[in-house]
């Protein structure tokens, strides 16, 4: 069953502002969810790599390196919440960026 | 008490492709408006997706080879998760299990701080852990309550370069992340400019004391826009811990930016936990093959890089240390050079009397450490551009050489070439420039200099020997520079002589 | 005019002069606008732009122009990017969001002048079985209209089905085309995984994800897939292979049934399937029997492995893609703070519990610690899933199953217990997980009269003989 910590934890990890209720309510369920995955740890995959991808491709690359601008600056900023005309607007951050 | 510094750097290089790693987009925009150079993949637009630049692991790839890394032939991307705003999908593509290379070395000299070789200086090997390909972030900046965000830089192909903890002072630093961006501009994979954020360092440094095991605690520095803000920042951050651990005071685990402007390192935040950035393979991108084929391809593209050309120039060409780094600083000058040395390769005896293999290099090479240098830096104009070819130059050394001119005309010569593109020979003869190396010529103006000036003379023979090269001085200009200056100092010297009798 | 159009029909209808593409879209619009109301399929409905591609439309067939979509009136599944046309994914978090660009399969249509109807209503962000979980309201289903669609594409399920459209856009990623399309009767095509770019088509689980089409038969799936097929050069996950004229093949006069090897996989005939679905998926294999298959009994002993891996691989990408949605470019922001605070409280404004639910999911699966146990495990067991598909494929050509344990169930019945909802996929997301092909056809009715459906599979790149075989199949039993 998973804690409250552990609630707390991948809450935060996930940023959900959950409620109490929902935290509650999503330990039962993903603890239900998971315990229905346990059947998992018991089939035997020591023979097998895991899925790198379904596709019969690899190494796929943009040959030439050239330019091809998709979007004009006005597109980009359609849908901003918030915008200055020229870029993203946010409220100021908490830390400062590396 | 005497403390060992551990140092270990984390650089990251911004590669000069056209297009940026994921998109095709423009990978220039550093000074550009903001948010013009975006699109769907690198703003994390709903439903877009990544196609790996080829070029970008190309770049990659070379630099592993200059590192004597060993390259990753197969290996994956992945997604690499943490919050920030200029993170716009929430996380970053990068290369976490497989870096695409890993376990090479760098070697360089350390020297003083004017380049020379002394004493003192040495050569040093640092480690290479890996260096990996990634995306970079987009731009925050701040103006009041608010923060804005451009997404120009976000997706722009990254290279991140780690050490082994193998640096242990201020000195080894600087010259380790020179010699790492003088190797990725020889490459042409980075303009490795710090000023414009092209390369970025953050050394992480811990103190011991001298003879001990255990390391200490770690911090990390950043904001670092120079080769010499890496120095000062680093030196001053042993002293600051030295001094504490003195006093028996504890290290604490933190986040430095350094000041510039005071001159000090500044707690910008404590080491949080580590972050949990939930790495897994990124499924928008298969797995990547490097085929020996295309690895070979890749390792042709290296040319030679500076350490090994400035070995070369010292062997081959007896010029000295300083000159060879002077030189090797820019790969075009170096190439330039290198021309200007083919053109004469065979002409001329060796020079008997001193350690010098290619007649004219060292006369080259003066002539474009000082004069030429001079003469691109007031024009600004790059030696690529220059009107002068290199066998034009060598040219010029034979001149010299030959004692037809002397070295003061060279220079008047050489800024005609400059300006002109002509000959040096035919410079010389359309104004006249040839020296004076006739001495019944030079005895004449000796005589009318030395006549000119009785008092000097007389000074002179009572003893004041600084005066032979006023005396010197007055001929050459007697004679409009034109005269040989080891000819004028000899005889100006026996004329004196006679005075005396 | 327009009751049970197909897209062949509607083609050559135009062509004839019988009707054109304005007076068609025009009686689509009108009865989008009569019966939307109730049966919410749609999120959005294009007027204004369906009427000027209509007319665009009539002015090329003046010309003389023909593609096989040209003046077809359709419907999108609302995770797909439509420039300019507002793309919700079901969800609070993008309600104003309009894109700039269109998604590559989209814009294959739009060039050769299909006329987009409007949006269609999806689970949030395509994470559901039953279109509940949508912010926009509830699909009904409109065989009985107090039951559900199935999900997540049931919107362009209903859109089909009701002919509030003639065909529809899909996308599949646990079996999100297949099941409405079984539950509301109609044929669901699922491509191989890379047939179909996914440039363009926001994602839920990316190594899942395939964009479907929703049609009253195999044919007119085919006609849609010639030309939303292909390889996409902003999409390495797409294929390179050509596409095969499908219509052509499958119209081909070679008898495609004769001798067709046909495998059914006893793990798919267990307990918990109701009677009715099981004795018509049955007599289907049976009337393909008839028509000179050849059926034999396998086994595909990790069938019951494919829900856990499916919720744990699907979620764990889900987290991820989903991280994108902060408040900071596109979509919903709740101001809050500090930048902490915004994020949380516009993730929590803007998804639903569903959606809420699968991001904790998924964030666990991959967080330090239990990366191994949950995510890479799964990704192991998926191989095993793999490798059993690729045995069978040595012994048979297609692989006929039930697409899910019961036909429609009633609205609210699952929503409570998300575990039983998830149970309701058992029979699809094997395919996903192989990335195989798949296709949904009508065959039959419970004796509540609901739609039944069965599923043909086939390997990966089959697609021209799954069409061909229902193509077959829908030729001789509806004749």
């Amino acid at each position: 069953m998973l804690t409250s910590e552990q609630v707390n934890r991948v809450a935060h990890l996930a940023r959900l502002a959950l409620t109490e209720d929902e935290k509650q309510r999503y330990a039962r369920q993903l603890s239900a969810i998971l315990d229905y995955a346990e059947q998992l740890a018991n089939v035997d995959v020591s023979h097998v790599p895991p899925t790198a991808t379904v596709l019969p491709v690899r190494s796929v690359v943009r040959e030439a390196d050239v330019v091809n601008q998709l979007l004009t600056r006005d597109e980009v900023l359609k849908n901003a919440p918030r915008s200055d005309g020229e870029s993203f607007e946010v409220a100021a951050a908490i830390t400062e960026s590396s | 008490m005497d403390y060992d510094i551990i140092i270990g750097i984390e650089t990251h290089v911004e590669l000069d492709t056209h297009s940026k790693m994921f998109c095709t987009c423009s990978a220039n925009g550093f000074g550009a408006e903001p948010n013009v150079h975006v699109c769907p993949t690198c703003a994390g637009m709903p439903g877009a997706l990544p196609v790996i630049n080829k070029r970008a692991v190309e770049f990659s790839m070379m630099l592993g080879v200059a590192l004597n890394c060993s390259i990753n032939q197969h290996t994956f991307w992945e997604r690499k998760s943490y919050w920030y705003p200029d993170l716009p999908k929430g996380y970053q593509i990068t290369q976490y299990q497989y870096p695409m290379c890993y376990d090479g070395y760098l070697e360089f000299d350390v020297r003083d701080l004017s380049g020379g070789w002394n004493e003192q200086s040495y050569r040093k090997r640092v480690r290479i852990r890996r260096a990996h390909l990634e995306e970079d972030t987009g731009k925050l900046t701040h103006a009041g309550r608010s923060s804005y965000v451009d997404y120009n830089r976000s997706g722009v192909p990254l290279l991140e370069i780690v050490t082994e903890p193998d640096i242990f002072n201020a000195h080894e630093a600087y010259a380790y992340l020179s010699a790492l961006q003088d190797i990725v501009r020889y490459l042409g994979i980075s303009t490795g400019d710090m000023e414009k954020g092209a390369m970025r360092c953050e050394p992480n440094m811990s103190l011991r004391p001298k003879g001990t095991d255990a390391f200490g605690t770690k911090v990390e520095i950043k904001n670092l826009n120079s080769l010499s803000a890496v120095r000062g920042a680093i030196a001053y951050e042993a002293k600051r811990q030295s001094a504490a651990l003195d006093k028996g005071e504890k290290i604490r685990q933190v986040t430095l930016g350094w000041d510039d402007v005071r001159g000090v390192t500044v707690v910008q935040r404590e080491k949080e936990d580590a972050h949990d950035y939930r790495y897994f393979p990124e499924p928008d991108l298969p797995p990547l093959d490097v085929s020996d084929a295309w690895l070979d391809e890749v390792r042709a593209q290296v040319p030679e890089l500076p350490i090994a050309k400035q070995a070369r120039y010292q062997s081959e060409f007896g010029l000295s240390a300083y000159d060879a780094v002077q030189l090797t600083n820019n790969k075009a000058v170096a190439e330039w050079f290198e021309k200007g040395i083919s053109a004469g390769k065979d002409e001329g005896p060796v020079h008997p009397s001193s350690f010098i293999l290619h007649p004219f290099a060292k006369r080259l090479a003066n002539f474009i450490i000082g004069d030429l240098t001079r003469l691109m830096n007031a024009s600004g104009t790059a030696i690529n551009q220059i009107k002068i070819k290199p066998a034009q130059l060598l040219g010029l050394a034979k001149l010299v050489e030959a004692q037809t001119i002397n070295s003061n005309t060279a220079k008047l010569v050489i800024e005609e070439m400059f300006n002109t593109g002509a000959e040096a020979q035919a410079i010389v003869q359309a104004k006249g420039l040839a020296q004076v190396s006739d001495s019944s010529v030079l005895e004449k103006t000796i005589g009318d200099v030395l006549a000119a000036n009785p008092k000097e003379v007389e000074n002179y023979l009572k003893g004041n020997e600084k005066l032979l090269q006023f005396l010197v001085g007055q001929t050459m200009k007697a004679s409009k520079g034109k005269a040989n200056p080891q000819m004028i100092q000899s005889l100006m010297k026996a004329a004196l002589e006679r005075r005396r009798l | 005019m327009i009751d049970h159009l197909t897209v062949k029909a509607v083609r050559a209808g135009l062509q004839k002069k019988q009707f054109s593409a304005l007076e068609l879209t025009h009686a689509y619009l009108k009865r989008i606008h009569e019966h939307n109301p109730r049966l919410n399929a749609y999120i959005s409905v294009n007027d204004e732009e369906a009427l000027q591609q209509a007319q665009a439309a009539d002015e090329r067939i003046a010309k003389g122009d023909d593609t096989p979509v040209l003046g077809l009136p359709m419907a999108i599944k609302d995770v797909l990017s439509t420039k300019g046309l507002r793309t919700t994914a079901g969800s609070r978090m993008l309600e104003n969001y309009v894109p700039t660009w269109d998604a590559t399969c989209v814009a294959n249509l739009r060039s050769a002048g299909a006329i987009f109807l409007g949006k269609t209503n999806t689970d949030e962000f395509a994470m559901g079985s039953s279109t509940e979980n949508s912010a926009y309201g509830v699909t009904h289903n409109p065989h009985d209209e107090s039951r559900v669609p199935g999900g997540s594409s049931g919107g362009s399920a209903v859109a089909v089905a009701a002919n509030l459209c003639v065909v529809a856009l899909g996308t599949d990623t646990g079996g999100s085309v297949r099941q409405p399309a079984a539950y509301c009767g109609i044929t669901g095509l699922k491509n191989t995984y890379g047939r179909v770019s996914r440039y363009g088509l926001i994602a839920y689980g990316s190594s899942l994800d395939s964009v479907g089409v929703l049609a009253k038969n195999a044919e007119d799936a085919a006609i849609i897939n010639s030309v939303i097929a292909g390889h996409d050069p902003k999409d390495s996950t797409s294929i390179h292979s050509p596409v095969p004229n499908y219509v052509d093949e499958i119209n081909s006069l070679k008898s495609k049934i004769q001798n067709l090897r046909i495998g059914v996989p006893k793990e798919y005939f267990i307990g918990g399937l109701q009677p009715d679905v099981e004795n018509a998926v049955r007599e289907g294999v049976r009337a393909f029997e008839r028509m000179g298959a050849v059926v034999k009994e396998i086994s595909l002993p990790t069938t019951h492995l494919g829900l856990p891996v499916y919720y744990l691989i699907a979620t764990a990408e889900a987290s991820s893609n989903l991280s994108r949605f902060d408040g900071v470019k596109y979509g919903l922001r709740v101001n809050g703070d500090d930048l902490i605070d915004m994020y949380g409280k516009t993730r929590q404004a803007g998804f639903g519990d569903e959606v809420k639910r699968r991001i904790m999911l998924g964030t666990y699966a991959l967080s330090a610690g239990y990366y191994d146990a949950y995510y890479i495990r799964a990704q192991k067991v998926r191989t095993l899933i793999k490798q059993d598909f690729e045995r069978a494929y040595q012994e048979v050509d297609i692989i006929m199953t039930p697409v899910a344990p019961t036909t429609a169930f009633k609205i609210g019945e699952k929503v409570e217990d998300p575990l039983q909802m998830y149970l309701t996929d058992v029979f699809s997301v094997t395919l996903n997980l192989a990335g195989n092909c798949g296709i949904s056809v009508p065959c039959g009715f419970d004796q509540q009269k609901l739609p039944i459906g069965m599923q043909l599979m086939g390997p990966a790149l089959g697609e021209t003989q799954l069409l061909s075989a229902a193509h077959t199949y829908q030729f001789s039993t509806f004749n």
